[in-house]
């Protein structure tokens, strides 16, 4: 069974990569690469998976893996600048795609200190950066 | 192909399960724990998998599902409190993932393993949680 946890942040990004030149960039970015950058409220789902645990009723303690990720994700990153306030950020460009990873990064390194046993395990996070695109990572 | 038909009901409940103390059901659920009940309105959606029927395009006729929808969850669990009102959460605890699971458990009845199939149920008990279950297999 999974159930899935949906968190909001905003923050703000610039796409720009270093190994393209100024007008490379304008044209693979567009507007993503305005200089100043810009921000949007991404919505997070975090889905674990598992069987449901006899003694509980539960596949995941969620106020656990609320702590997870407001401890590892959302308090980094909520009303802050990508390029800027985060250290992975400063080399890796901050597309969605690249977020994600960060964010299963974070999450997986620290999974087993909160969740010790076989179950849960992290099933996928979806990240929505507009209504109109979201992404999607299983580890 | 997958086709999901929608349907929302509206029910308290409380997680507590009667072995533990208060202070050790809330640290397991949370405001959930509160002893008097709080409730949600639910949404549920079921998905069926299944190829079209050549004559009738369809994999399933809507209708039907929404009737055996009505019938099997709408009717018993819409504003209900389902520890005293809906068997088996007079027994057991009506966290999210024992009430999906019990949706399966009443759906699948109706199908078998051929076309149709009960492909997910997903219940939303808010808009931030959900669960998809899959039938035993998951």
């Amino acid at each position: 069974m999974r159930v899935t946890r949906r968190y909001r942040f905003a923050a703000a990004h610039r796409l720009h990569s270093p190994a393209f030149t100024e007008q490379q960039n304008r044209e693979l970015y567009g507007k993503c690469n305005n200089p100043y950058g810009h921000g949007h409220d991404y919505v997070l789902d975090v889905t674990a998976e598992g069987p449901i645990q006899p003694a509980s009723g539960q596949v995941v303690h969620i106020s656990t893996l609320d702590r997870l990720v407001t401890e590892r994700v959302l308090r980094d990153f909520d009303h802050r600048y990508f390029n800027a306030d985060l250290p992975e950020f400063k080399e890796l460009v901050p597309t969605s795609e690249n977020i994600m990873r960060v964010i299963e990064n974070r999450l997986m390194t620290h999974w087993s200190e909160v969740f010790p046993g076989a179950w849960p395990r992290l099933e996928g996070i979806r990240l929505r950066e507009t209504k109109r695109n979201f992404f999607q990572l299983k580890p | 192909m997958l086709i999901t038909r929608r349907a929302e009901f509206s029910a308290s409940h409380v997680c507590a399960q009667p072995s533990l103390t208060l202070e050790q059901n809330r640290e397991l659920y949370g405001a959930a724990a509160n002893p008097s009940g709080h409730g949600h309105n639910y949404v549920l959606e079921v998905t069926l998998e299944g190829d079209p029927d050549p004559v009738t395009g369809m994999v399933f006729d809507l209708k039907k599902l929404k009737d055996l929808i009505q019938q099997a969850v709408i009717e018993p669990m819409d504003h209900r409190f389902l520890n005293y009102e809906v068997p088996p959460f007079d027994k057991i605890v009506p966290t999210t993932e024992n009430v999906a699971a019990e949706i399966w458990s009443r759906l699948s009845q109706h199908f078998g393993a051929g076309n149709p199939r009960l492909n997910n149920v997903r219940l939303y008990e808010t808009d931030d949680l959900f669960v998809d279950y899959t039938g035993a297999r998951s």
